[in-house]
């Protein structure tokens, strides 16, 4: 039998989660409501009286040709983000792992990318890849390509995915490191034992046990691609040049803040919330039922 | 199936050198276990010889080939680790099938191998688990498995039964020398337990801060032990050393008791060994112990105390029950032959 303990009721669990609860309330819940409310409303040219339509803003958004290609596009950003940032942090790791020698250093060296802010990891960025001043730019030429993401769609998308993805790098790094090196040493010197190379040792031994990690990183990039790139894009292109570069997050704040489009902008963001949400939930059932070992 | 030959094998990290001029035969199929307190290097040892420490200097041989260079998957063993290293996310088939699939068999013959693996050690009804939902005892058994079906020329075992509960650990160590004996598998096995390393071995290496001092059968290590650590290390309870003066035949100890050994023609200081259970209780005996405690065990009884007159401790093991208070003094006599002796300073056997 179950046996059910009663605690004595007291208001100290209540006063101890009250500062937590209050944070979310003020920061979370009640802008997301706001969200919501504004994402129901029409303002006038004017901004002087608003209309209550229900979905018309989300039934525009769904006819939107340019919401579609944003989303498309947002969906291919985030992707390569996380991959490219995921990828090169699982490889630096695979390495730091190796070094015996000066590791601390390497390792700090490493985890600097993360202490940048956005918009400044941006305009680094902006700098190399400048097409008239940038020192990529110079090297690219010689090797026979213009560079310009002024002008050019494709290489701006590359430039702000290269510069996302570099940011986040060190943050995975860390915790691809913090798996590897919580994998017992005598499981990786039996798999040697037992004959497999260090390419395989890597793909059949290292990577299924440190496959939690890695989805709990593939949560935690798309959120970022979808959420937190917003600085860089802001510093590096704008959106541009067209709305090459111009994501769902992005969106948002053009069409709301410069578009003074508030209502769409507020069902806008409402739908990267349920999105999020979405994603985050069935990321986690998955990695519930697949990650076991 | 081969032998390992180990030649002026040193060790070193850095200008520290861990293990010094190792030397050592091991023969066809023999079963050597490598015993010594923990930081003796033995464990280093072992790994050299697996390929997962690099060897400083000398050389390694495993059957007449030299290894040094090779790559562990090269040299042919197998080895059972402390933690048993199962690789978690796979299934005990899987675990046990793993070092067979990069070799390329056909399906059909490694499913053979770990099916005949698991009947050996009896461990079939577990094929489809995963490790974790596996006991201590049975994580072993895998270990093993693992090692088994990869037919390797030499078994390599790292103190592979110190994380099992006691009665486990006495079951497991039968079956593997069982195991030992059935395939024939040359075998090199570490440990700290010197009961285990008595009851395993065909010869011990009995390590000490990186040297070798004895290598030899358990017998011989006890009856003939070559250096008071070895003495101290082998037999429990251990030796008791007493310092004391030779001259021809006979030596006279601290309390001028003299006891008759089998050494003629030295004289001079030596060190005195005598085993507990080589004390013979005669009320007429040589030499007297002030009992202070007693420690029945049964089959045989425990005095503990310390040489009459002097303060050197001394333990007798008497067989059957002796009931003796405390503060009683006991005589015993010890056979000549039985008397061990050592030199004062290099703490080495003199030879009978």
């Amino acid at each position: 039998m179950l046996k059910r303990v009663h605690f004595p009721s007291s208001p100290l669990p209540y006063l101890l989660v009250a500062p937590q609860l209050a944070i979310t309330l003020i920061f979370f819940i009640w802008p997301a409501s706001q969200a919501m409310y504004q994402s129901f409303l029409i303002e006038d040219a004017f901004g002087l009286g608003s209309e209550f339509v229900w979905f018309e803003n989300f039934q525009v958004l769904w006819e939107d040709s340019h919401y579609h290609a944003a989303f498309w596009r947002t969906a291919v950003f985030s992707v390569l983000v996380a991959a490219l940032s995921m990828g090169f942090a699982l490889i630096l790791a695979g390495f730091a792992q190796r070094v015996v020698r000066g590791a601390m250093f390497y390792r700090t060296l490493l985890i600097w990318p993360y202490a940048i802010a956005p918009v400044l990891a941006g305009a680094l960025w902006v700098f190399m890849f400048n097409p008239t001043l940038g020192i990529l730019t110079y090297f690219l030429k010689h090797l026979g390509i213009t560079w310009n993401h002024y002008l050019n769609g494709g290489q701006a998308m590359t430039l702000v995915i290269l510069a996302a993805a570099w940011k986040q790098v060190a943050y995975n790094f860390l915790f691809y490191l913090a798996a590897m090196q919580s994998i017992p040493n005598s499981v990786i010197e039996a798999a040697a034992i037992d004959g497999a190379g260090p390419g395989r040792r890597f793909w059949t031994i290292i990577f299924p046990l440190i496959s939690p990690t890695t989805f709990f990183l593939l949560v935690i990039n798309m959120v970022y691609a979808f959420f937190e790139t917003f600085g860089i894009i802001h510093a590096v292109t704008q959106g541009g040049p067209g709305s090459s570069t111009t994501i769902l997050v992005y969106k948002v704040f053009n069409d709301g803040f410069v578009g003074l489009d508030l209502g769409g902008s507020a069902a806008q963001s409402v739908i990267l919330m349920v999105l999020v949400i979405a994603m985050t939930v069935v990321q986690f059932r998955y990695v519930e039922r697949k990650v076991e070992y | 199936m081969a032998d390992i030959k180990l030649t002026d094998l040193t060790k070193s990290y850095g200008p520290t050198e861990v293990l010094h001029h190792i030397e050592g035969d091991i023969n066809d199929g023999e079963f050597i276990v490598i015993v010594g307190p923990s930081g003796c290097g033995k464990s280093t040892l072992l790994r050299m010889v697996a390929g997962l420490e690099t060897v400083s200097s000398g050389e390694i041989q495993i059957g007449g080939k030299r290894v040094n260079e090779l790559e562990p998957s090269a040299r042919d063993i197998a080895m059972v680790f402390q933690n048993y290293a199962l690789y978690p996310h796979m299934s005990v088939r899987e675990n046990m099938a793993y070092g067979l699939k990069i070799r390329k068999l056909s399906k059909a013959e490694i499913n053979r191998r770990v099916e005949e693996a698991a009947d050996i050690l009896e461990i079939r009804e577990y094929l489809d688990r995963k490790p974790r939902q596996l006991s201590g005892g049975q994580r072993q058994r895998v270990a093993m498995g693992r090692a088994i079906v990869r037919d390797p020329q030499v078994f390599l075992f790292d103190e592979p039964l110190s994380n099992l509960d006691a009665k486990l650990r006495v079951q497991m160590r039968l079956e593997i020398r069982k195991l030992q004996q059935r395939l024939g598998v040359t075998s090199i096995y570490v440990t700290h337990d010197q009961v285990e390393a008595m009851t395993l071995g065909d010869r011990l290496m009995v390590l000490n801060g990186g040297y070798v001092e004895q290598f030899g059968t358990p017998i011989e290590l006890y009856d003939r032990p070559a250096s008071v650590f070895v003495a101290g290390f082998i037999g429990s309870p251990a030796m008791n050393f007493v310092p004391a003066t030779s001259d021809n035949g006979v030596a006279t100890l601290p309390n001028d008791a003299q006891v008759s050994t089998s050494l003629g023609g030295h004289s001079g200081s030596v060190l005195i060994g005598l085993r507990p259970e080589h004390l013979i209780p005669d009320d007429a005996g040589a030499i007297s112990i002030d009992v202070e405690m007693v420690e029945q065990l049964g089959a045989n009884t425990l005095l503990h105390g310390t040489l009459s007159g002097t303060d050197h401790a001394m333990v007798a093991s008497v067989a059957g029950h002796v009931t003796a208070d405390g503060d009683s003094q006991h005589r015993f006599r010890i056979a000549p032959d039985l008397v061990h002796l050592f030199d004062l300073q290099t703490e080495k056997r003199l030879a009978i």
